[in-house]
């Protein structure tokens, strides 16, 4: 065994255990023993908690590994804003009544599918080597997400008020207001998504190499590149429609695990990210509802520490 | 055998390898040599399939590396590149154990620790296999590449200026054991190198590129001579014969 097994095995036992304290923390602080209540009311806002943490996480690890760095993020480059724009396009083109009408998890499975297409060609563009220049992806990100962002808010000033209001409902869940309609679908979406990811686990690593190195070790780069995507679509837009887009936190949680994990193998750092994901998002949302009564502060506070970060870490990458 | 056939690449107007035909035997060393710029680097490149060809094809063995599956071909080639840059922070052990991953596909057995353990001590890195990567010196990292390369144990084996950053005595060290790689192992090595009395001295065959094109290959008595190397590099050379190796002169 290599010795880096050790320490990177008791880190990761150590995350687990805050994960497992501060879902514990969650389910039962404060709870006044009203179980039939509180198990059912906490548990599914708990699982939503922790599929979105866990859909960030992993996209956001899976996205670095194939773009080969470490400031990009699926939600820098404007993935939420773009699943944010089809559904206002969707309300837009078919009116209110019509999506409405629709079964909203048949309707979510559209969503990714289209998301998975349009994103597919978009950023496949990007990252087969045809854009180098790390500064000029971020820049291009920024622009794609602003542009998301401010064709959605053209189409809503356009909508039917009536309209607006339905869509509005969607757009702005938070950690709070949680879309507990389509958490079955978001998990077995999520769960399918591992799957997926555990099929090519092993290339991982040598993805990480870049993408040169995995040729040569006998990698399909271009079919992994393609997976991988593919795969990342569907945990953003699973994060997306239960929460609203989220344009730090994967970043914050993947350097953070990139830090702590003395070993920058997968099969550390994946976990890691998702176990540290989850302490943020389920420990801060207890801490903050049970200790300081706030209801809506978490994603700022996120968002805050995550910027902060991005900032920093922009700064370190160019003073070198 | 490798057949590179018709070889063209070109970067919007400007060809950096024109036509380029060439049939690399097995076994031995293969030097290539050429100015800054003649299109080196891109034509290994292209051979180990890293770049499309705009044109012609390569065949290592009578398999077309444009249509051969990646795993196959990566037990058979191997590169080393000018270039090698990490966005992870690996150990210099886990970066040699990635040489086999094309056998192992990252789950390493017994025989593949020993693979590592001789590639880390052919290199002289048993000490290091620890450290991480950016916290080598320029030529220990180089090792730690070639080390890698070395691990994946290819009949084929591409190196791209793998004397760079190398003090005279490791680039020696190389040298030798990329020619017991060809003698003992009966590895074909090829070989881009700066040096062009590394080149004299240990090759079985020169090849000269200039301008993209393939300008002359030869043994080294042919190569290394003070007309061809003049119209290689543009600059006067001296060959001397010293103990039955030419050796170019060329600081005056
Ligand atoms: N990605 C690229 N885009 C445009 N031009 C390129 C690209 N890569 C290489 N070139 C050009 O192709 C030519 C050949 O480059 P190559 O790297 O093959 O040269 P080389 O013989 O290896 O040189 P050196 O001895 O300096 O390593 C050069 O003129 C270079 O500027
Ligand atoms: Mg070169």
């Amino acid at each position: 065994m290599p010795p880096e097994t050790r320490p990177s095995g008791m880190v990761l036992s150590l995350m687990a255990l805050a994960a497992v304290v501060c879902v514990v923390a969650f389910m039962t602080w404060g709870s006044r023993g009203n179980w039939s209540f509180v198990l059912p009311f906490r548990g599914t806002k708990l699982l939503a908690l922790v599929l979105v943490a866990y859909a960030i996480a992993v996209s956001t690890v899976l996205f670095q590994t194939i773009t080969n760095n470490r400031i990009l993020t699926p939600a820098i480059m404007g993935f939420d804003w773009l699943y944010m724009l089809l559904q206002t396009l969707l309300v837009f083109g078919l009116g209110a009544a019509t999506t409405s009408a629709i079964d909203p998890r048949w309707m979510f499975l559209i969503e990714v599918g289209t998301m998975t297409g349009f994103s597919l060609i978009l950023y496949r563009f990007l990252f087969s080597g045809g854009v180098r220049d790390l500064h000029l992806l971020i820049l291009i990100g920024v622009v794609f997400g602003t542009l998301f962002r401010s064709l959605s808010g053209f189409l809503q000033r356009l909508i039917d008020p009536n309209d607006f209001v339905v869509l509005q409902d969607r757009l702005f869940a938070s950690f709070n207001t949680i879309d507990a309609s389509l958490l079955l679908v978001s998990a077995v979406l999520v769960g399918l998504a591992s799957l997926g990811a555990l099929k090519i686990f092993h290339t991982l690593d040598v993805m990480a190499l870049g993408r040169e190195t995995a040729i040569s070790l006998g990698v399909d780069h271009r079919r992994i590149t393609m997976i991988v995507l593919i795969l990342v679509t569907v945990l953003v837009s699973v994060s997306a429609a239960l929460v609203g887009p989220v344009t730090f936190f994967g970043l914050l949680v993947a350097n953070l695990a990139y830090i702590l994990m003395p070993s920058a193998k997968h099969r550390y750092v994946l976990p890691a990210a998702v176990l540290l994901a989850i302490i943020c998002l389920v420990g801060g949302q207890t801490v903050l509802e049970r200790l300081f009564g706030f209801d809506t502060a978490l994603s700022i506070i996120i968002e805050f520490a995550g910027g902060l970060f991005f900032i920093l870490y922009l700064l370190k990458g160019a003073s070198r | 055998m490798i057949e590179i056939r018709n070889i063209t690449k070109s970067y919007d107007s400007t060809v950096v390898v024109d036509a380029v035909t060439l049939t690399l035997r097995r076994g031995g060393i293969t030097s290539i040599i050429g100015p800054n710029g003649a299109g080196k680097s891109t034509l290994l490149s292209i051979i180990a399939r890293l770049i499309p060809t705009d044109k012609g094809t390569v065949m290592v063995d009578g398999l077309d590396v444009a249509r051969t599956a990646g795993e196959v071909l990566a037990r058979r080639l191997s590169i080393l590149r000018q270039d090698n840059h990490m966005t992870t922070r690996l150990t210099v052990r886990d970066l040699v154990a990635f040489g086999r991953y094309p056998y192992n596909k990252g789950r390493p057995t017994a025989q593949d620790q020993e693979h590592i353990n001789k590639a880390l001590a052919y290199l002289g890195l048993e000490d290091l296999g620890g450290r991480f990567l950016d916290e080598l010196s320029g030529g220990q990292r180089q090792r730690a590449f070639v080390a890698m390369v070395l691990c994946q144990d290819t009949d084929y084996m591409l190196f791209d200026e793998p004397l760079n950053n190398l003090d005279i005595r490791h680039a020696v060290a190389m040298m030798k054991l990329l020619r017991d790689a060809a003698r003992d192992f009966g590895k074909t090595v090829v070989v881009v190198l700066h040096d062009v009395n590394f080149a004299s001295c240990y090759s079985d065959q020169i090849i000269v590129m200039r301008d993209g094109k393939l300008f002359l290959q030869g043994p080294p008595s042919e190569i290394i001579r003070p007309d061809t190397l003049q119209q290689t590099y543009g600059c006067p050379f001296e060959v001397h014969d010293l103990g039955g190796d030419r050796i170019a002169v060329y600081y005056a």
